[in-house]
Protein backbone atom coordinates (compact mmCIF):
# COMPACT_ATOMS: atom_id res chain seq x y z
CA UNK A 1 0.00 0.00 0.00
CA UNK A 2 1.30 3.97 -0.98
CA UNK A 3 1.76 5.98 1.91
CA UNK A 4 2.66 9.75 1.30
CA UNK A 5 6.08 11.05 2.71
CA UNK A 6 4.02 12.41 5.88
CA UNK A 7 1.78 9.34 6.48
CA UNK A 8 5.49 7.13 6.45
CA UNK A 9 6.69 9.58 9.16
CA UNK A 10 3.98 9.13 11.09
CA UNK A 11 3.97 5.61 10.85
CA UNK A 12 7.55 5.44 11.97
CA UNK A 13 6.95 7.61 14.88
CA UNK A 14 7.89 10.80 14.58
CA UNK A 15 4.69 12.23 15.25
CA UNK A 16 4.52 10.32 18.98
CA UNK A 17 3.17 6.80 19.70
CA UNK A 18 -0.51 7.38 19.26
CA UNK A 19 -0.26 8.65 15.62
CA UNK A 20 2.11 5.43 14.88
CA UNK A 21 -0.28 2.98 16.53
CA UNK A 22 -3.02 5.07 14.48
CA UNK A 23 -1.08 4.18 11.11
CA UNK A 24 -0.24 0.55 12.24
CA UNK A 25 -3.46 -0.12 11.79
CA UNK A 26 -4.43 1.48 9.05
CA UNK A 27 -1.75 -0.20 6.65
CA UNK A 28 -2.60 -4.15 8.35
CA UNK A 29 -6.71 -3.21 7.27
CA UNK A 30 -5.27 -1.70 4.19
CA UNK A 31 -3.13 -4.90 3.25
CA UNK A 32 -6.33 -7.00 4.23
CA UNK A 33 -8.48 -4.99 2.05
CA UNK A 34 -6.17 -4.69 -0.88
CA UNK A 35 -6.14 -0.72 -0.70
CA UNK A 36 -3.54 0.86 -2.86
CA UNK A 37 -4.27 4.03 -0.79
CA UNK A 38 -5.21 6.12 2.34
CA UNK A 39 -8.01 8.48 1.46
CA UNK A 40 -9.53 11.04 3.60
CA UNK A 41 -13.11 10.36 5.14
CA UNK A 42 -15.58 13.20 7.09
CA UNK A 43 -17.29 11.12 9.82
CA UNK A 44 -15.38 8.70 11.98
CA UNK A 45 -17.90 6.31 14.48
CA UNK A 46 -16.33 4.25 17.31
CA UNK A 47 -17.34 1.62 19.05
CA UNK A 48 -15.63 -0.05 22.13
CA UNK A 49 -17.21 2.17 24.47
CA UNK A 50 -19.39 -0.01 26.70
CA UNK A 51 -16.78 -1.51 29.41
CA UNK A 52 -18.27 -4.35 29.28
CA UNK A 53 -17.33 -4.93 25.98
CA UNK A 54 -13.26 -4.15 25.74
CA UNK A 55 -12.54 -4.38 30.07
CA UNK A 56 -9.66 -3.58 31.37
CA UNK A 57 -7.12 -3.80 28.55
CA UNK A 58 -9.31 -1.51 26.11
CA UNK A 59 -9.32 1.17 29.54
CA UNK A 60 -5.40 0.84 29.58
CA UNK A 61 -4.83 1.26 26.11
CA UNK A 62 -7.54 4.03 25.53
CA UNK A 63 -5.89 6.12 28.14
CA UNK A 64 -2.71 5.80 26.45
CA UNK A 65 -3.47 6.68 23.04
CA UNK A 66 -5.74 9.49 23.66
CA UNK A 67 -2.94 11.23 25.66
CA UNK A 68 -1.36 11.22 22.33
CA UNK A 69 -3.64 12.73 19.58
CA UNK A 70 -7.20 14.66 18.60
CA UNK A 71 -9.88 13.35 16.54
CA UNK A 72 -9.26 14.91 13.13
CA UNK A 73 -12.95 14.77 11.67
CA UNK A 74 -16.23 14.28 13.58
CA UNK A 75 -16.37 11.58 15.39
CA UNK A 76 -18.94 9.84 17.17
CA UNK A 77 -19.22 7.27 20.24
CA UNK A 78 -21.49 4.11 20.23
CA UNK A 79 -23.36 3.43 23.40
CA UNK A 80 -21.67 2.94 27.03
CA UNK A 81 -22.66 0.63 29.66
CA UNK A 82 -25.33 2.37 31.65
CA UNK A 83 -27.22 5.94 31.87
CA UNK A 84 -25.20 9.05 33.32
CA UNK A 85 -28.12 10.75 34.52
CA UNK A 86 -29.77 8.18 36.37
CA UNK A 87 -28.63 6.17 39.95
CA UNK A 88 -27.18 2.72 38.87
CA UNK A 89 -26.93 -0.49 40.58
CA UNK A 90 -23.73 -1.73 39.65
CA UNK A 91 -20.46 -2.56 40.99
CA UNK A 92 -18.16 0.53 41.73
CA UNK A 93 -15.25 -1.36 39.69
CA UNK A 94 -17.72 -1.04 36.85
CA UNK A 95 -18.79 2.55 36.88
CA UNK A 96 -14.91 3.60 37.97
CA UNK A 97 -13.82 2.12 34.56
CA UNK A 98 -16.55 3.13 32.82
CA UNK A 99 -15.77 6.52 33.34
CA UNK A 100 -12.08 5.77 32.57
CA UNK A 101 -13.37 5.43 29.06
CA UNK A 102 -15.71 8.04 28.77
CA UNK A 103 -12.89 10.72 30.07
CA UNK A 104 -10.89 9.37 27.45
CA UNK A 105 -12.96 9.44 24.84
CA UNK A 106 -13.47 13.42 25.82
CA UNK A 107 -10.19 14.14 26.03
CA UNK A 108 -9.49 13.02 22.38
CA UNK A 109 -12.48 15.79 21.31
CA UNK A 110 -14.85 13.19 20.05
CA UNK A 111 -18.50 13.52 20.53
CA UNK A 112 -20.07 12.19 23.37
CA UNK A 113 -23.05 10.68 21.62
CA UNK A 114 -23.41 7.35 22.91
CA UNK A 115 -25.69 6.54 20.40
CA UNK A 116 -25.24 3.51 17.95
CA UNK A 117 -27.73 4.95 15.28
CA UNK A 118 -25.43 7.95 14.77
CA UNK A 119 -27.37 7.98 11.13
CA UNK A 120 -30.47 8.79 13.22
CA UNK A 121 -28.93 11.80 14.66
CA UNK A 122 -26.52 13.81 13.04
CA UNK A 123 -26.61 15.66 9.69
CA UNK A 124 -25.55 13.25 6.95
CA UNK A 125 -22.86 14.08 4.40
CA UNK A 126 -23.58 13.76 0.70
CA UNK A 127 -24.05 10.46 -1.24
CA UNK A 128 -20.83 9.08 -1.98
CA UNK A 129 -18.64 10.25 0.85
CA UNK A 130 -16.29 8.01 2.46
CA UNK A 131 -16.74 7.53 6.30
CA UNK A 132 -15.35 5.39 8.72
CA UNK A 133 -18.27 3.37 10.50
CA UNK A 134 -17.07 0.75 13.23
CA UNK A 135 -20.52 -0.59 14.56
CA UNK A 136 -21.89 -2.56 12.21
CA UNK A 137 -25.75 -1.72 12.26
CA UNK A 138 -24.62 2.20 11.07
CA UNK A 139 -22.14 0.87 8.25
CA UNK A 140 -24.70 -1.34 6.97
CA UNK A 141 -27.51 1.09 7.28
CA UNK A 142 -25.37 4.00 5.72
CA UNK A 143 -23.85 2.24 2.99
CA UNK A 144 -27.05 0.79 1.82
CA UNK A 145 -29.94 3.48 2.90
CA UNK A 146 -27.95 6.30 2.58
CA UNK A 147 -25.71 5.77 0.03
CA UNK A 148 -22.44 6.88 2.64
CA UNK A 149 -18.99 5.09 1.71
CA UNK A 150 -17.64 2.80 4.50
CA UNK A 151 -16.14 -0.54 5.18
CA UNK A 152 -17.33 -2.56 8.20
CA UNK A 153 -14.91 -1.03 10.46
CA UNK A 154 -13.52 -2.61 13.73
CA UNK A 155 -13.31 -0.50 16.92
CA UNK A 156 -9.38 0.11 16.36
CA UNK A 157 -9.35 0.54 12.78
CA UNK A 158 -12.11 3.28 13.14
CA UNK A 159 -10.59 5.17 15.57
CA UNK A 160 -7.58 4.92 14.19
CA UNK A 161 -9.48 7.41 11.71
CA UNK A 162 -10.65 9.45 13.76
CA UNK A 163 -6.96 10.42 14.51
CA UNK A 164 -5.60 10.52 10.95
CA UNK A 165 -8.93 11.51 9.34
CA UNK A 166 -8.30 8.94 6.79
CA UNK A 167 -9.07 5.59 5.71
CA UNK A 168 -8.10 2.58 3.34
CA UNK A 169 -9.57 3.02 -0.32
CA UNK A 170 -10.98 -0.10 -0.62
CA UNK A 171 -13.36 -2.39 -0.90
CA UNK A 172 -17.13 -0.81 -0.53
CA UNK A 173 -15.20 2.43 -0.34
CA UNK A 174 -14.93 2.12 -4.41
CA UNK A 175 -17.91 2.14 -6.38
CA UNK A 176 -16.92 -0.49 -8.89
CA UNK A 177 -16.66 -2.63 -5.73
CA UNK A 178 -19.86 -2.08 -3.92
CA UNK A 179 -21.97 -5.25 -6.12
CA UNK A 180 -23.47 -8.41 -5.14
CA UNK A 181 -22.13 -11.75 -5.98
CA UNK A 182 -25.28 -13.56 -4.13
CA UNK A 183 -28.71 -13.32 -3.99
CA UNK A 184 -31.18 -14.01 -1.18
CA UNK A 185 -34.77 -15.27 -2.38
CA UNK A 186 -37.51 -14.81 0.23
CA UNK A 187 -40.46 -17.06 -0.38
CA UNK A 188 -41.92 -16.21 2.82
CA UNK A 189 -43.83 -13.33 3.48
CA UNK A 190 -41.90 -10.98 5.62
CA UNK A 191 -44.10 -8.02 7.78
CA UNK A 192 -42.48 -7.26 10.99
CA UNK A 193 -39.26 -6.48 12.03
CA UNK A 194 -38.52 -9.78 13.50
CA UNK A 195 -38.83 -11.69 10.16
CA UNK A 196 -36.69 -8.94 8.37
CA UNK A 197 -34.10 -9.61 11.28
CA UNK A 198 -34.12 -13.30 10.91
CA UNK A 199 -33.63 -12.99 6.88
CA UNK A 200 -30.46 -10.70 7.58
CA UNK A 201 -29.07 -12.69 10.36
CA UNK A 202 -29.64 -16.01 7.76
CA UNK A 203 -27.99 -13.81 4.63
CA UNK A 204 -25.16 -12.70 7.19
CA UNK A 205 -24.18 -16.27 7.73
CA UNK A 206 -24.25 -17.90 4.11
CA UNK A 207 -22.67 -15.14 2.09
CA UNK A 208 -19.15 -14.97 2.55
CA UNK A 209 -18.63 -11.36 0.96
CA UNK A 210 -19.48 -7.81 1.92
CA UNK A 211 -22.91 -7.04 -0.43
CA UNK A 212 -25.67 -9.09 -0.66
CA UNK A 213 -28.29 -8.35 -2.76
CA UNK A 214 -32.05 -9.26 -2.08
CA UNK A 215 -34.79 -10.20 -3.93
CA UNK A 216 -38.42 -9.12 -4.04
CA UNK A 217 -37.68 -5.68 -1.01
CA UNK A 218 -38.56 -3.75 -3.97
CA UNK A 219 -41.43 -2.04 -2.35
CA UNK A 220 -40.54 0.85 0.24
CA UNK A 221 -39.59 -1.44 3.61
CA UNK A 222 -40.02 1.29 5.96
CA UNK A 223 -36.75 2.35 8.47
CA UNK A 224 -38.06 -0.05 11.36
CA UNK A 225 -37.44 -3.27 8.78
CA UNK A 226 -34.21 -1.80 7.66
CA UNK A 227 -32.66 -0.91 10.86
CA UNK A 228 -33.56 -4.89 12.09
CA UNK A 229 -32.20 -6.45 8.85
CA UNK A 230 -29.06 -4.16 8.67
CA UNK A 231 -28.29 -5.03 12.26
CA UNK A 232 -28.80 -9.05 12.08
CA UNK A 233 -26.81 -8.74 8.94
CA UNK A 234 -23.58 -6.99 10.77
CA UNK A 235 -24.29 -9.32 13.99
CA UNK A 236 -23.62 -13.19 11.55
CA UNK A 237 -20.85 -12.34 9.45
CA UNK A 238 -18.61 -9.92 7.20
CA UNK A 239 -21.34 -8.34 4.90
CA UNK A 240 -21.58 -4.18 5.40
CA UNK A 241 -23.44 -3.76 2.35
CA UNK A 242 -27.23 -4.67 0.96
CA UNK A 243 -29.10 -3.87 -2.18
CA UNK A 244 -32.10 -5.09 -3.75
CA UNK A 245 -32.09 -3.24 -6.99
CA UNK A 246 -29.07 -5.70 -8.46
CA UNK A 247 -29.49 -9.02 -10.31
CA UNK A 248 -26.79 -11.78 -9.86
CA UNK A 249 -26.07 -15.74 -10.61
CA UNK A 250 -25.88 -16.94 -7.80
CA UNK A 251 -29.54 -17.53 -5.71
CA UNK A 252 -29.59 -18.83 -2.19
CA UNK A 253 -33.01 -19.29 -1.00
CA UNK A 254 -34.76 -18.47 2.02
CA UNK A 255 -38.02 -20.31 2.78
CA UNK A 256 -40.15 -21.76 5.34
CA UNK A 257 -37.48 -24.18 6.32
CA UNK A 258 -34.52 -21.88 6.55
CA UNK A 259 -36.73 -19.19 8.40
CA UNK A 260 -37.83 -21.49 11.36
CA UNK A 261 -34.30 -23.12 10.95
CA UNK A 262 -32.54 -19.46 11.91
CA UNK A 263 -35.23 -18.67 14.84
CA UNK A 264 -34.67 -22.01 16.58
CA UNK A 265 -31.13 -20.26 16.46
CA UNK A 266 -32.07 -16.94 18.23
CA UNK A 267 -34.98 -18.10 20.01
CA UNK A 268 -33.82 -19.61 23.12
CA UNK A 269 -36.72 -19.33 25.80
CA UNK A 270 -40.65 -19.59 25.47
CA UNK A 271 -41.42 -16.49 27.75
CA UNK A 272 -39.39 -13.92 29.70
CA UNK A 273 -38.70 -12.32 32.99
CA UNK A 274 -38.28 -8.78 31.18
CA UNK A 275 -39.56 -6.94 27.98
CA UNK A 276 -36.30 -5.27 26.39
CA UNK A 277 -36.39 -3.18 23.45
CA UNK A 278 -33.41 -1.07 21.55
CA UNK A 279 -30.51 -3.16 19.71
CA UNK A 280 -30.00 -1.02 17.81
CA UNK A 281 -31.65 1.98 20.37
CA UNK A 282 -34.93 3.14 19.14
CA UNK A 283 -34.97 5.89 17.12
CA UNK A 284 -37.84 8.86 16.86
CA UNK A 285 -39.85 6.19 14.66
CA UNK A 286 -40.01 3.87 16.58
CA UNK A 287 -40.95 5.85 19.65
CA UNK A 288 -43.65 7.04 18.01
CA UNK A 289 -44.86 3.66 16.90
CA UNK A 290 -44.78 2.19 20.58
CA UNK A 291 -46.07 5.21 22.14
CA UNK A 292 -49.63 4.49 19.59
CA UNK A 293 -49.24 0.83 20.55
CA UNK A 294 -49.23 1.26 24.39
CA UNK A 295 -51.91 3.86 24.30
CA UNK A 296 -54.21 3.59 27.64
CA UNK A 297 -52.51 0.42 28.68
CA UNK A 298 -49.76 -1.19 30.83
CA UNK A 299 -47.30 -3.51 31.01
CA UNK A 300 -47.59 -6.25 32.71
CA UNK A 301 -43.89 -7.23 33.01
CA UNK A 302 -40.93 -4.75 33.46
CA UNK A 303 -40.32 -3.22 30.28
CA UNK A 304 -36.84 -1.59 29.61
CA UNK A 305 -36.41 0.86 26.44
CA UNK A 306 -32.67 2.29 25.23
CA UNK A 307 -32.54 4.91 23.22
CA UNK A 308 -30.21 7.97 22.68
CA UNK A 309 -30.34 10.81 24.88
CA UNK A 310 -30.64 13.18 21.77
CA UNK A 311 -33.91 11.07 20.86
CA UNK A 312 -34.80 10.84 24.01
CA UNK A 313 -35.03 14.75 24.70
CA UNK A 314 -36.58 15.25 20.78
CA UNK A 315 -39.42 12.56 21.97
CA UNK A 316 -39.90 14.65 25.41
CA UNK A 317 -40.04 17.45 24.06
CA UNK A 318 -43.33 16.56 22.16
CA UNK A 319 -44.95 14.42 25.33
CA UNK A 320 -44.00 11.11 23.83
CA UNK A 321 -41.89 9.99 27.00
CA UNK A 322 -44.72 11.09 29.22
CA UNK A 323 -47.44 9.44 27.06
CA UNK A 324 -44.75 5.90 26.75
CA UNK A 325 -44.26 6.35 30.61
CA UNK A 326 -48.16 5.49 31.93
CA UNK A 327 -47.62 2.29 30.76
CA UNK A 328 -44.92 1.52 33.16
CA UNK A 329 -41.78 1.52 30.74
CA UNK A 330 -38.37 2.48 31.62
CA UNK A 331 -36.21 4.28 29.29
CA UNK A 332 -32.62 3.76 29.53
CA UNK A 333 -30.02 6.34 27.50
CA UNK A 334 -26.59 6.34 26.49
CA UNK A 335 -26.43 2.72 26.52
CA UNK A 336 -27.91 -0.22 24.96
CA UNK A 337 -29.10 -4.27 24.72
CA UNK A 338 -25.53 -5.74 23.82
CA UNK A 339 -22.90 -6.51 26.61
CA UNK A 340 -25.87 -5.03 29.05
CA UNK A 341 -24.29 -4.72 32.56
CA UNK A 342 -27.96 -3.60 33.92
CA UNK A 343 -29.29 -7.46 32.61
CA UNK A 344 -27.54 -9.91 34.51
CA UNK A 345 -28.24 -14.29 34.54
CA UNK A 346 -28.10 -12.77 38.56
CA UNK A 347 -31.44 -11.37 38.15
CA UNK A 348 -32.89 -12.51 35.19
CA UNK A 349 -33.45 -15.92 33.72
CA UNK A 350 -34.69 -15.34 30.40
CA UNK A 351 -35.63 -11.89 28.17
CA UNK A 352 -38.49 -11.00 25.86
CA UNK A 353 -37.15 -8.83 22.86
CA UNK A 354 -37.18 -8.34 19.44
CA UNK A 355 -34.40 -7.58 18.36
CA UNK A 356 -32.00 -10.61 16.74
CA UNK A 357 -28.87 -8.61 17.30
CA UNK A 358 -29.81 -8.03 21.40
CA UNK A 359 -31.18 -11.53 21.50
CA UNK A 360 -27.73 -12.83 19.76
CA UNK A 361 -25.28 -11.29 22.19
CA UNK A 362 -27.95 -11.42 25.35
CA UNK A 363 -28.14 -15.72 24.59
CA UNK A 364 -24.02 -15.89 23.62
CA UNK A 365 -22.33 -12.76 26.32
CA UNK A 366 -24.93 -12.33 29.05
CA UNK A 367 -25.72 -16.08 28.59
CA UNK A 368 -29.43 -15.72 28.93
CA UNK A 369 -32.53 -17.06 27.65
CA UNK A 370 -34.37 -15.18 24.86
CA UNK A 371 -37.90 -15.23 23.47
CA UNK A 372 -38.29 -13.33 20.37
CA UNK A 373 -41.46 -11.48 19.67
CA UNK A 374 -42.08 -8.32 17.10
CA UNK A 375 -43.08 -5.14 19.14
CA UNK A 376 -46.37 -5.08 18.05
CA UNK A 377 -46.79 -8.63 19.36
CA UNK A 378 -44.79 -7.98 22.81
CA UNK A 379 -47.85 -5.04 23.39
CA UNK A 380 -50.60 -6.73 22.80
CA UNK A 381 -49.71 -10.13 24.61
CA UNK A 382 -48.04 -8.10 27.94
CA UNK A 383 -50.47 -5.75 28.32
CA UNK A 384 -53.62 -4.85 29.70
CA UNK B 1 11.61 -32.16 6.27
CA UNK B 2 9.46 -28.84 5.64
CA UNK B 3 7.23 -28.12 3.47
CA UNK B 4 6.27 -24.22 2.74
CA UNK B 5 3.33 -22.88 1.51
CA UNK B 6 3.56 -19.32 0.27
CA UNK B 7 1.03 -16.59 1.62
CA UNK B 8 0.05 -12.89 2.35
CA UNK B 9 1.66 -10.82 5.01
CA UNK B 10 -0.66 -8.77 7.15
CA UNK B 11 0.85 -8.02 10.31
CA UNK B 12 5.07 -8.37 10.35
CA UNK B 13 6.71 -11.27 12.67
CA UNK B 14 6.97 -15.05 13.16
CA UNK B 15 5.51 -17.45 15.20
CA UNK B 16 6.39 -20.83 15.83
CA UNK B 17 3.86 -23.15 17.15
CA UNK B 18 1.26 -26.26 17.51
CA UNK B 19 -1.43 -25.75 14.41
CA UNK B 20 -5.30 -25.29 15.78
CA UNK B 21 -7.25 -26.06 12.73
CA UNK B 22 -11.20 -24.98 12.28
CA UNK B 23 -13.35 -23.74 9.17
CA UNK B 24 -15.68 -22.33 11.39
CA UNK B 25 -15.75 -18.36 11.66
CA UNK B 26 -14.99 -16.79 15.11
CA UNK B 27 -16.69 -13.82 16.55
CA UNK B 28 -13.98 -12.77 19.35
CA UNK B 29 -16.76 -10.64 21.16
CA UNK B 30 -19.41 -13.53 22.08
CA UNK B 31 -17.06 -16.62 21.38
CA UNK B 32 -13.90 -16.28 23.05
CA UNK B 33 -13.28 -16.03 26.90
CA UNK B 34 -10.46 -13.64 26.79
CA UNK B 35 -9.15 -14.45 30.41
CA UNK B 36 -8.69 -18.01 29.19
CA UNK B 37 -8.33 -18.39 25.66
CA UNK B 38 -11.44 -21.06 25.61
CA UNK B 39 -13.70 -21.29 23.47
CA UNK B 40 -17.04 -20.86 24.85
CA UNK B 41 -19.45 -21.22 21.87
CA UNK B 42 -21.26 -24.50 22.52
CA UNK B 43 -21.78 -25.05 18.45
CA UNK B 44 -18.10 -23.81 17.82
CA UNK B 45 -15.57 -26.73 16.61
CA UNK B 46 -13.02 -25.48 18.87
CA UNK B 47 -15.59 -25.64 21.86
CA UNK B 48 -13.58 -26.25 24.86
CA UNK B 49 -10.32 -25.69 23.41
CA UNK B 50 -7.79 -22.48 24.16
CA UNK B 51 -6.41 -20.76 21.62
CA UNK B 52 -3.92 -19.68 23.73
CA UNK B 53 0.06 -20.06 22.77
CA UNK B 54 -0.58 -22.03 19.39
CA UNK B 55 -1.24 -20.84 15.37
CA UNK B 56 -4.80 -20.13 14.92
CA UNK B 57 -5.97 -21.07 11.41
CA UNK B 58 -9.35 -20.16 10.86
CA UNK B 59 -11.32 -18.34 7.79
CA UNK B 60 -12.18 -15.11 8.90
CA UNK B 61 -13.72 -13.22 12.05
CA UNK B 62 -17.18 -12.64 12.12
CA UNK B 63 -19.77 -9.79 13.91
CA UNK B 64 -18.76 -7.35 16.60
CA UNK B 65 -16.55 -4.74 15.55
CA UNK B 66 -15.26 -4.72 18.98
CA UNK B 67 -13.78 -8.10 18.37
CA UNK B 68 -10.62 -6.33 17.93
CA UNK B 69 -10.51 -5.10 21.64
CA UNK B 70 -11.06 -9.18 22.55
CA UNK B 71 -7.82 -10.38 20.17
CA UNK B 72 -5.91 -7.28 22.42
CA UNK B 73 -7.28 -8.64 25.87
CA UNK B 74 -5.79 -12.13 24.52
CA UNK B 75 -2.58 -10.21 24.00
CA UNK B 76 -2.52 -8.37 27.55
CA UNK B 77 -3.64 -11.30 29.38
CA UNK B 78 -1.17 -13.16 28.16
CA UNK B 79 -3.30 -15.82 26.57
CA UNK B 80 -3.05 -14.54 22.69
CA UNK B 81 -2.12 -17.33 19.74
CA UNK B 82 1.56 -17.33 18.70
CA UNK B 83 0.55 -16.47 15.02
CA UNK B 84 -2.87 -16.16 13.12
CA UNK B 85 -3.75 -17.92 9.12
CA UNK B 86 -6.64 -16.52 7.94
CA UNK B 87 -7.51 -19.31 5.12
CA UNK B 88 -9.59 -16.83 3.42
CA UNK B 89 -9.38 -13.37 3.41
CA UNK B 90 -8.07 -11.57 6.57
CA UNK B 91 -11.03 -9.32 7.74
CA UNK B 92 -10.87 -5.60 9.32
CA UNK B 93 -11.23 -7.07 12.94
CA UNK B 94 -8.58 -9.43 12.97
CA UNK B 95 -5.79 -7.57 11.26
CA UNK B 96 -6.40 -4.42 13.48
CA UNK B 97 -5.92 -6.70 16.48
CA UNK B 98 -3.42 -8.24 15.48
CA UNK B 99 -1.86 -4.98 14.51
CA UNK B 100 -2.23 -3.38 18.19
CA UNK B 101 -1.12 -6.80 19.84
CA UNK B 102 1.77 -7.75 17.86
CA UNK B 103 0.57 -11.15 16.84
CA UNK B 104 2.00 -11.96 13.36
CA UNK B 105 -1.08 -12.60 10.78
CA UNK B 106 -1.24 -13.97 7.25
CA UNK B 107 -3.60 -14.94 4.79
CA UNK B 108 -4.35 -16.02 1.41
CA UNK B 109 -2.75 -19.51 2.00
CA UNK B 110 -1.56 -20.92 -1.10
CA UNK B 111 -3.59 -24.64 -1.64
CA UNK B 112 -1.52 -27.55 -2.96
CA UNK B 113 -3.94 -30.45 -3.47
CA UNK B 114 -1.38 -32.27 -1.69
CA UNK B 115 -1.68 -30.94 1.77
CA UNK B 116 -3.54 -29.64 3.87
CA UNK B 117 -3.25 -28.03 7.15
CA UNK B 118 -4.23 -29.77 10.12
CA UNK B 119 -4.20 -29.39 13.96
CA UNK B 120 -1.08 -30.64 15.76
CA UNK B 121 1.02 -30.21 13.11
CA UNK B 122 4.20 -28.56 13.81
CA UNK B 123 4.53 -24.75 12.42
CA UNK B 124 6.29 -21.49 11.61
CA UNK B 125 4.65 -18.45 10.17
CA UNK B 126 7.02 -16.44 9.31
CA UNK B 127 5.01 -13.06 8.35
CA UNK B 128 8.16 -11.15 6.73
CA UNK B 129 9.16 -14.15 4.48
CA UNK B 130 5.82 -14.58 3.17
CA UNK B 131 5.90 -18.35 3.91
CA UNK B 132 4.22 -20.78 6.38
CA UNK B 133 6.65 -23.87 6.79
CA UNK B 134 5.33 -26.80 8.24
CA UNK B 135 7.26 -30.01 9.56
CA UNK B 136 7.57 -32.89 8.66
CA UNK B 137 8.13 -36.34 9.54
Amino acid sequence: MYLTRDEEKSLNGENGETMASAYKILLAIGMATGAEKLVPIKWAHISGVNYNTIGDAGVEFLEKFSRGAKVAVRTTLNPMGFDRNKPVNLPEIFTDQQMRIVRSYEKMGTTPSFTCIPYEIFDIPNRGSAVSFAESNAALYSNSVLGLLTNKESSLSALASSVTGKAPYSDLRIKEFRHPKVTVKSTVKLSTEVDYGLLGYFAGKMVNDTCIAFDDMKEKIGMINMKSLSAAIGTSGICGMFTSEEKTNEVISYGREESNTTKDEINTAEDGDIIVFGSPQLGINEINFLSKLVESKRFLKRCMVFCPRAVYNQAANTGLIDKIQKSGVEFICDSCTCLTPLITRNDFDSVITNSIKGAYYLNHSNRIGVALKDMKSIVKEYTD
Amino acid sequence: MHAQLNCRKIVPGIGISKALVTHNVINFLAMVDTKSAIIIDKHHELYGKSIKDIILVFPNAIGSSVGAYAIYSLKINRVAPSAIICINNADIITASGCAISDIPLVDKLEKPSSFILESEMEICVDADKELVIIKTV
